[in-house]
């Protein structure tokens, strides 16, 4: 038990990834308004950017800029997950923004933001 | 429906049927009954698909967490210098790095020298990006309506008008700062944090404020529809040929004859800075093109 538990706290970053992950899965799959469901996935991002950092991270070293001509990789931390968290990162303002416009346009048709009754409204006027 | 003809069924029964029939009531009356209860079948259909939604969207959620908690337990501890993520690849990168790509930040070296084709489709993401919101709310011929022209008047109407006069002077001294920042923080991605996306989107968000301060029209002085489109195109395709140059070189065996520089400097590390400028100009257009297309339509 007091070793799941250490490990918890060692994981801290992991595991309030992990929580992140679900509340965004969750309000994604039990919104109904399309901008809190957009909101939801940004968080779900987030909460994969988070995970990712905190798997780079390494003890006691520094950022991965060479001070003073050491290049010895005992010194600096994986600059691997910076670089996957910038495209994680490009990618997901990219998507946010092409949702966004696309409920922008469902909005200027239907005059509502929400899912139940855009679907409703749709297919009343395919009857 | 069923209680109608449960009805009709019990009236013959009683032998009251025929003129109490349903043809004899007016038309309406039917129509309007008929109407309800369908209308209450569909509620009671809609109620039961939610509560089943809810139901099965707990269950799938609380799988995947609880999977991916048993997962996380699996992992080394944080900050754990033997972590199977930090493999030869990590080592490589940071030993090599400085001598190969001449850039003193080794994440600006990794992300534009050894994978630069992964930069280069970030890049394009965003240019696909701007270019689907265009496509979805640029007011042309296409997407024009008289509301909105309405709208649109109205609020540049107010732009002009309602002018404030206390963001005015604030944007006006901390502007310059701000675009100064952001062509800082594009110079010096390879040998501080930073880099193109960082300060392309300093320098966006400057424009943003810039935007929102003096109104979209006195922006599109200096910047429009037209160097938007030669800014971006011509930024991510030099990105483009400047990496098919170094790949076609690379692979044949090739000297680029690009000078890598003393690390350190601003002009050092080979083609890092310019692919750096480029991605700088990409992100900051791409950041104001969005901010324009969602508030006004047009950039």
């Amino acid at each position: 038990m007091d070793g799941i538990i250490e490990k918890a706290i060692s994981l801290r970053f992991e595991i309030a990834a992990v929580i992140l992950f679900g509340i965004g899965f969750i309000n994604l799959l039990l919104q109904s308004n399309l901008i809190k469901k957009i909101v939801a996935f940004n968080v779900m991002d987030s909460s994969v950017f988070l995970f990712l950092a905190s798997q780079g991270y390494i003890e006691g070293r520094m950022a991965p800029i060479v001070t003073n001509g050491v290049t010895d990789a005992a010194n600096y931390v994986n600059p691997i997950p910076a670089g996957l968290v910038l495209t994680g990162i490009v990618v997901s303002v990219s998507v946010s923004a092409f949702f966004l416009a696309l409920v922008q346009r469902l909005y200027k048709h239907y005059h509502t933001v929400d899912f139940d009754e855009i679907m409703m409204l749709a297919k009343e006027r395919v009857e | 429906m069923k209680k109608d003809m449960w009805k009709r069924f019990s009236a013959w029964v009683n032998g009251t049927s025929e003129e109490r029939g349903p043809l004899e009531l007016p038309d309406t009356a039917v129509h309007h009954e008929k109407k309800k209860l369908f209308e209450l079948s569909d509620e009671q259909k809609i109620r039961l698909f939610k509560a089943g939604y809810l139901a099965v969207a707990a269950v799938v959620c609380l799988a995947v967490v609880s999977v991916l908690l048993y997962t996380v337990f699996q992992l080394p501890l944080f900050g754990d210098p033997n972590n199977p993520a930090v493999n030869d690849v990590v080592e490589r990168y940071v030993e090599k790095g400085l001598e190969e790509t001449g850039a003193v930040n080794m994440v600006a070296g990794m992300i534009i020298d050894y994978r630069s084709f992964d930069n280069f489709v970030e890049s394009s993401v965003l240019f696909l990006a701007v270019t689907s919101v265009m496509m979805l709310l640029l007011r042309d011929k296409n997407n024009i309506s008289r509301e909105e022209d309405i709208q649109e008047e109205h609020e540049r109407i107010i732009e002009k008008e309602a002018s404030d006069l206390i963001l005015q002077k604030v944007v006006s001294m901390v502007l310059p700062c701000i675009m100064l920042f952001g062509v800082y923080v594009v110079l010096n991605g390879h040998i501080s944090p930073g880099g193109g996306f960082s300060g392309g989107a300093v320098m966006g968000a400057g424009l943003i404020l810039y935007a929102s301060a003096f109104g979209t029209d006195k922006v599109r002085e200096l910047f429009n529809m037209k160097t938007f489109k030669t800014v971006t195109s011509t930024a991510l395709l030099c990105y483009a040929a400047s990496k098919a140059y170094s790949f076609y070189t690379g692979a044949n065996g090739l000297h680029t004859g690009i000078p890598l520089g003393t690390p350190g400097a601003i002009f050092s590390s080979g083609l890092i800075l310019v692919l750096d400028i480029c991605v700088g100009m990409v992100v900051a257009c791409t950041m104001y093109g969005f901010y324009v297309l969602f508030a006004r339509g047009e950039i």
